[in-house]
């Protein structure tokens, strides 16, 4: 019966978009994070996403979920600040700042939060999709 | 004459069966909204309710060595993907909207199809209370 692995799809994908949201709620409670050297500082980490196209069901090809394979830190250069009164600075008084983009966790947010939004919706649709074939014939 | 319950539904068990593997197709493309090099697949509904219509042979697995048709659970039509008419950079060529609209439309159809199929089996009990 197709309709219960729509179930399982769509909460491949919750889960999936969660652990986004996760990362992206983490990456801005330390987007002031400072630190005293580069190896210490916080970096912004993103979830990678790929497609389960041998988890769900291995015979069927049709169905595919999403798993999330790998978080990566971000590369960009950590910001460098200038307080050599900083407790944390370092001999030449700077201090590194995370690399996280405010502006970039927020348009993630919001992306995970409609995507997480649309597998609530598909779960319902086909739920109600379910329920009426139970009731076929009455 | 003797009633035959499988010509007497006609189509309409292979148009719900139809029905919910695209619910299953579309629900994997909006699962798959932000995964990268992703891409969006359907099924051409038409050409599948033709096959069905045509009662076209199909390969049949006896043994789990057997060779399996893979288009088998759409109906014998093969799972496409969908032409993008603006892909994203990242290689992924599902449009969320489109694949939202179509899933409405396709769980529409769904209920219009168990409606029809209902009335059926209900003007069958009618006939065979004969009040």
């Amino acid at each position: 019966m197709s309709l219960f692995k729509v179930f399982d799809i769509a909460s491949s994908s919750m889960s999936a978009q969660s652990i986004r949201l996760n990362t992206t709620a983490s990456n801005l409670a330390n987007a002031e994070s400072v630190s005293g050297s580069p190896e210490t500082a916080y970096r912004a980490k993103q979830p990678v996403f790929a497609a389960m196209l041998k988890g769900l069901y291995p015979s069927d090809n049709a169905s595919v979920g999403v798993q999330v394979t790998n978080i990566v830190e971000s590369q960009e250069p950590l910001p460098m600040r200038y307080s050599p009164e900083h407790p944390l600075a370092n001999e030449e008084g700077y201090i590194y700042m995370p690399n996280v983009n405010p502006v970039d966790e927020m348009v993630n947010m919001i992306s995970a939060s409609r995507s997480y939004q649309n597998s609530v919706e598909v779960v319902n649709t086909s739920k109600q999709m379910l329920m009426a074939t139970l009731r076929m014939g009455q | 004459m003797p009633l035959s319950l499988d010509s007497y539904l006609g189509s309409l068990p292979q148009a719900l069966q139809l029905r919910a593997k695209r619910t299953e197709l579309l629900a994997s493309n909006l699962a798959n909204v932000d995964t990268p090099n992703f891409k969006a697949r359907d099924i051409d509904f038409r050409a599948a309710m033709d096959k069905a219509h045509h009662n076209q042979l199909q390969l049949k697995a006896t043994q789990s060595g057997h060779i399996q048709d893979p288009a088998a659970s759409t109906g014998g039509v093969p799972v496409q993907f969908r032409v993008p008419n603006q892909p994203a950079l990242d290689g992924n060529t599902v449009n969320a909207e489109t694949e939202k609209s179509q899933f409405s439309e396709n769980a529409v159809q769904y209920q219009a199809t168990l409606h029809f199929l209902s009335s059926k089996f209900s003007s069958l009990k009618a006939t065979l209370k004969g009040e």
